[in-house]
């Protein structure tokens, strides 16, 4: 049974017919639209490897079957920068070294962003670690992580202070 | 062409333009924009999917497959099981050199542990293929696993970790032990682990006649060739592997394993490039993990708190088929000074996939349980902790008698202890709390982790433009390669580090040896800065022996190399650029190889050992017997800095590894079956970012002209060691409890 | 993944009858179900998702006080929402508490009450599970079980609900609204999930078809708001399920506990209510020594299904705890780590 399924990927629209109701998001990302900056660490939203975003929230793909997001909005890393200009979360996440490995890094970017959105850690680190605590790094650089996020906090608030002023 | 000896007469200085300085990652920018490429991201025209099918059960064979209802499934292209594979060049079973290890590779219908493969699915899309697998339906006829510590007959094993003896002693220990004042014994028990590195183990393997392309994450590069080569009857030139990035190894990707061969055969049987990928379930069997120890440590003091004994004996496991045992005992080889230290190992059979080395083989395993037990013996004295490891300090190494090449260990005590606070801690345990109640504990564990080299060789080339290339076989596991290597290039050609070409991951660049053992840097460096000395020597003798050149005639006087010119030693102001150089004597450029080796001399002379101190805080619910580690200083020397920035990363990973170790980690086998219950990352816990406290390291400086020509000794395991013990120890200090089964368990804090 | 036909339905009715036929199954965000389609452990013929279903997202405060939760309302968006956290604080804790983020975006009210047991030899399809395939045997039961239940279990089925939002929920007197085959019914979510006793292949007490549209608490559910707090602990400070949970929801006035709700998770195949318990403290001082008659009295039929006899003596713990911190007061503000017992360290260290 093929169905006609229509996405927003990263600012553009895809229409596609699927041939398979099994193709979760993150395959049909890696191995359909050769998107492949979203990552497969356990494919059982038990690492966050495979966050992206939809409708601006910042979910597990592995665990979303394509089919039932017909219409969704979805931004993933490879939609984060704007050419070679990097978003404030990239850019902190190497100044503050958060990553060594770098497997994890555009789940642990794509949950950033998302927890920025969701306007829930502000600038307290100990609600950083908990709201990141989705992300798995099994190289340890947790420390760099939250390092980079409150630089990019603090960096998203004197914008929003300035606009505001 | 004069011989180069690096360390007494360079052709050229290294000033530290690079080297030491805090650079971010080079591959920084791919890697947060998504665009590093791992093995997994690459997808070849006409690419099928493999997904393996393993075994449920832990020891017997498989009687049937249900290959029909596989094929039958729509997209599977074929189904390669014992009946039907590639034939392979030589037997997987027959061990070529201590680097290989027996692999199950459908050769047989036997299976000897949950998760072994025994068949692969391969179709057009992945959810065919994955499906597919499932459909096989394999039966079984099963015998009764051997599952843990107690399982069989114990043997001494010939050698434990890589060739070292099973058992080592020094002086008399129960003669130590009798005229000790004091004494304690202790037995200590630490699980299996898996490495589970967030990149699943993986392949991408491509066939064009006997050529073959291959994806895949390795920390030994050219020891894949080899185990390829030979596997399958082709030459080592026929085949290419790329490994540009690793999304971690551990030591998990060290060797080859069954898998990714899997993976060659699948694409040689069905014509086509094939993709297998380990789902995450199926890594823990088939690649390596670390095994589980049983440590009885006993030890003594005299009236002063000196310690008169040292007894370390390790049970460990290997599998039913091969060997790797955990080299836990030989942790109380370097730390404590002791007139009498005994080391010994055994070991028993299970039915398991064979351990491997992971991050700390031995060192940390062995260390949680020796720095527990220091600590007990320290309490059994009444002598703080940190003091009666003072007390009992190495002047030598105490298994070998041999000094030192450096040690900066007592420096490392100090500052952390100073950074820590540690000097406010109460000797007695259960006495500190915070404002809302909670237990805190304070505890100390000293880190050591050997200071090796293997071998490796690199070429260097300087260009007509005044550009210089580097290009070595070496890997990024995350410790930072490309950055930390392309430091080193760039001071060894005496260029800045952007007019260097670093070229690194690929098969067809020399050998950098393996990436383990915390030696790449040290080893993939030292070939790098010889590689770079021998074509700036090259280059100076263009210069030296041309009558045109302002050098000329500096050949005794020497040459210094520096942003990219040469320079009189004794008269800077007579110098001139590589392109001139080069230009005039009308070449496109000069290359030249070099090597890095351990030096057998200084080894033979010298123990070789990075060492450190870390100091932890975990509060624990004094009631409900919830932990958290809420402070962790670390102090560490370990020679050379390259990168502080990455050097820092590398050790914060190594003390949450050994937090984890105390606190977390653990597979838990079914007694019955064999099967690991929790092969998963929701059950299998590593730490969460909210597990993690603010961290602080500090690098002690320290200067060994010994262990290398960059004195650098390495920092990615060394971190574990030493930090799982102060954890452990810190929860002690926190509830008078100690518990000597890892990782701690809020039953354990019940009280 | 077992190959599945796929429909949307556009009406609740619709759905009902797609979702009766046999080998049919519910698809809402999927984070638990994917997961064990993945895994083998349910291999449905037909998803019935009900995603893009209207008016099932929706909260709505009732004219009686009471409030409608839809069954599409995202884990994230319910324990985020203002009011809903002023007025239910112990159950906005309790979902802060549970997965991570990213799950709590994705899953809904009315999936997270139907996720399935995390126990290890139900996911695992080698194992004999009772839960899984009904008479094939329990293999948990002489297996690796520190983390089993200690309440209403069976020689059948030692399994545990895993979720954390059902026992706050359960401790308010929630109700359940399920459309089904013969129309609307609701019951009360205490009555949702069944113990094992023999059957324990049978989760709840929906039928075939059963849909849950909605969860509503109650108006006397409001009356905790300032005494209300969740806690459980757990192996990981966070992405954790509990070892063991509380929720603890008091009214007190004059000095005296008037009503006093309680219950458990991670002890039993359901969330646990702890009705004897309850009666312990009404009326009382709330006091340690009444809460831990309460701990007690809250733990009076359990016994150990395994490895496990701590946790009944963690869970005991655990309800004194929840109760003094309720009785403390509920926090102006969501802790930093919801629902932990490290939700306050930042104190000084003392000797």
């Amino acid at each position: 049974m093929n169905h006609s399924i229509s996405l927003t990927v990263n600012g553009a629209r895809r229409d596609f017919v699927l041939d398979d109701p099994r193709v979760t998001l993150l395959d049909l990302l890696r191995e359909r639209l050769h998107l492949t900056g979203t990552k497969k660490g356990c494919d059982r939203g038990q690492c966050g490897a495979c966050t992206i975003l939809v409708g601006g929230k910042r979910i597990n793909s592995c665990l979303a079957l394509a089919i039932s997001h017909d219409g969704a909005d979805i931004l993933t890393i490879e939609g984060v920068a704007r050419g070679d200009q990097l978003h404030p979360v990239q850019a902190a996440f190497i100044a503050h070294d958060g990553f060594q490995c770098g497997f994890c890094t555009p789940g642990q970017i794509m949950s950033a962003i998302g927890m920025m959105r969701e306007g829930q850690a502000g600038d307290d680190p100990e609600r950083i670690r908990e709201c990141m605590s989705g992300n798995l790094c099994r190289c340890g650089a947790y420390a760099g992580i939250v390092d980079a996020v409150l630089e990019a906090q603090a960096g998203a608030s004197e914008t929003n202070r300035r606009r505001s002023a | 062409m004069p011989e180069l000896s690096l360390t007494s007469a360079p052709a050229h200085l290294r000033h530290g333009s690079n080297i030491g300085q805090p650079l971010t990652r080079r591959d920084g920018i791919l890697k947060v924009k998504g665009q590093a490429t791992y093995a997994a991201d690459n997808h070849p025209a006409g690419m099928l999917f493999a997904v393996m099918a393993v075994s449920s059960i832990a020891r017997g064979r498989v009687t049937s497959l249900d290959v029909d209802a596989a094929k039958r499934h729509p997209g599977v292209v074929d189904v390669m099981t014992p009946d039907r594979r590639p034939q392979l060049a030589i037997d997987p079973e027959i061990k070529t050199n201590p680097f290989v290890f027996r692999i199950e590779v459908l050769q047989s219908d036997e299976v000897r542990y949950a998760n072994q493969p025994i068949a692969v699915v391969i179709a057009v899309t992945l959810e065919a293929a994955t499906e597919g697998a499932a459909l096989l339906a394999p039966r079984y006829e099963t015998l009764s696993a051997r599952v843990g510590l107690d399982a069989g007959d114990s043997f001494v094993p010939p050698v434990v970790g890589v060739g070292n003896p099973a058992e080592n002693h020094r002086g008399d220990v129960e003669a130590g032990l009798a005229s000790a004042e004091k004494r304690i014994e202790a037995t200590y028990e630490t699980p299996p682990q898996y490495h589970n590195a967030m990149e699943p183990h993986a392949i991408v393997a491509v066939w064009d006649g006997d050529s073959l392309s291959i994806d895949m994450p390795t920390q030994g590069l050219m020891l894949s060739v080899a185990r390829i080569a030979e596997l399958f009857g082709i030459a080592p030139d026929k085949i290419r592997i790329r490994s540009p990035f690793l999304g971690g190894g551990f030591g998990s990707k060290g060797l080859m394993a069954g898998p990714p061969v899997l993976g060659i055969m699948a694409a040689k049987l069905v014509g086509k490039p094939v993709k297998l990928v380990l789902r995450r379930e199926q890594m823990y069997g088939p690649v390596g993990h670390r095994a589980p120890t049983r440590q009885r440590l006993r030890m003594g003091t005299d009236g002063e708190g000196r310690l008169t004994a040292l007894d370390h004996h390790a049970r460990t496991v290997s599998s039913t088929f091969d060997d790797f045992y955990e080299p836990a005992a030989d942790a109380s080889h370097t730390l404590y000074a002791s007139p009498a230290i005994r080391t010994s190992h055994d070991a028993v059979r299970v039915d398991t996939g064979t351990p491997l080395f992971m991050r700390a083989p031995g060192e940390a395993t062995g260390s949680i349980a020796l720095e527990s037990a220091i600590d007990e013996m320290a309490w059994a004295c009444g002598i703080d902790p940190l003091a009666f490891r003072l007390k009992n300090y190495a002047e030598v190494e105490p298994i070998t008698g041999k000094p030192f090449s450096s040690k900066a260990l007592r420096a490392c005590y100090e500052q952390g202890a100073a950074r820590f606070g540690w000097a406010r801690r109460s000797l007695q345990p259960r006495q500190m709390r915070d404002d809302a109640g909670l237990l805190v504990g304070w505890g100390i564990g000293t880190a050591t982790f050997p200071a090796l080299m293997f071998q490796a060789e690199a070429r260097a080339a300087i260009r007509r433009d005044g550009s210089g290339a580097m290009e070595i076989g070496a890997h990024d596991m995350g410790q930072g390669a490309w950055t930390a290597l392309a430091q080193i290039a760039a001071d060894g050609l005496g260029l800045d580090i952007d007019r260097v070409a670093f070229k690194a991951g690929t098969s067809d660049l020399p050998d950098a040896g393996i990436a383990g053992g915390s030696a790449h840097t040290a080893t993939a460096g030292a070939a790098i800065h010889s590689a770079g000395a021998a074509v700036i020597a090259k280059l100076a003798d263009l210069a030296t022996n041309d009558e045109r050149s302002p050098l000329f005639g500096a050949g005794n006087a020497g040459v210094i190399a520096r942003d990219g010119r040469l320079f009189r030693r004794d008269d800077e102001s007579r110098g001139e650029s590589y392109a001139e150089i080069l230009a005039r004597a009308g070449l496109a450029e000069v290359e030249a190889r070099g090597t890095g080796a351990p030096n057998p001399a200084a080894m033979e002379e010298y123990a070789m050992h990075a060492h450190g101190a870390v100091f932890a805080e975990v509060k624990v619910d004094p009631e409900l017997g919830q932990i958290r580690v809420t402070r962790m200083v670390g102090a560490f020397a370990a020679g050379r800095i390259v990168n502080p920035h990455l050097v820092k990363s590398q050790l914060f990973g190594g003390m949450i590894w050994g937090m984890s170790f105390a606190l977390h980690e653990e597979a838990i086998t079914d007694r019955r079956s064999g099967r690991i219950m929790n092969a998963n990352l929701g059950e299998y816990h590593i730490p969460v970012n909210a597990d993690v406290p603010p961290l602080d390291v500090i690098t002690v400086e320290e200067h060994d002209p010994h262990v290398n020509a960059l004195g650098i000794k390495g920092v990615g395991e060394i971190g574990i060691t030493g930090s799982a013990g102060a954890v452990a120890n810190a929860v002690w200090h926190a509830t008078g409890v100690r518990v000597r089964r890892f990782p701690i368990k809020i039953e354990e804090l019940l009280t | 993944m077992k190959p599945f036909d796929y429909v949307r339905p556009a009406t609740v009715a619709e759905a009902v009858a797609a979702a009766a036929q046999p080998g049919a199954t519910y698809l809402a965000a999927g984070t638990n179900l994917l997961d064990l389609m993945k895994g083998g452990v349910s291999r449905p013929d037909l998803l019935v998702d009900v995603t893009h279903l209207k008016g099932l997202d929706r909260i709505e405060p009732l004219a009686d006080g009471g409030l409608r939760i839809g069954a599409l309302v995202r884990n994230a968006d319910l324990a985020h929402d203002e009011d809903f956290a002023r007025s239910y604080p112990a159950v906005a804790e309790a979902l802060l508490s549970g997965a991570s983020a990213q799950l709590r975006n994705a899953a809904t009210v009315g999936g997270n009450l139907l996720q399935r047991t995390r126990c290890a030899y139900f996911y695992d399809t080698a194992s004999r599970c009772n839960k899984r395939e009904a008479g094939s045997g329990c293999d948990a039961r002489d297996g690796e079980n520190r983390t089993h239940a200690v309440l209403g279990w069976s020689e059948s089925c030692i399994a545990t609900h895993p979720s954390d939002f059902c026992v706050p929920l359960v401790a308010l007197d929630a109700i359940v609204e399920i459309e089904g085959r013969k129309g609307r019914r609701e019951i009360a979510l205490d009555g949702l999930h069944r113990l094992p006793a023999d059957t324990p292949e049978r989760d709840s007490a929906l039928e075939p078809g059963d849909l849950i549209v909605a969860v509503r608490l109650p108006p006397a559910a409001r009356g905790f708001a300032a005494h209300a707090r969740y806690l459980k602990v757990r192996e990981r400070t966070s992405y954790a399920f509990a070892v063991v949970s509380a929720a603890a929801a008091l009214q007190i006035e004059n000095g005296r506990i008037k009503e006093a709700r309680l219950a458990l998770g991670g002890v039993a195949a359901k969330p646990w209510r702890a009705r004897g318990a309850e009666d312990v403290l009404k009326g009382a001082a709330p006091d340690a020594a009444v809460f831990q008659q309460a701990a007690q009295r809250a733990l009076t039929e359990a016994k150990p299904s395994g490895d496990n006899a701590f946790k009944i003596e963690l869970a005991r713990r655990i309800v004194a705890r929840a109760l003094t911190l309720a009785a403390a007061g509920t926090p102006a503000r969501m802790p930093a780590l919801p629902a932990s017992p490290f939700a306050s360290t930042s104190g000084a260290i003392h000797a």
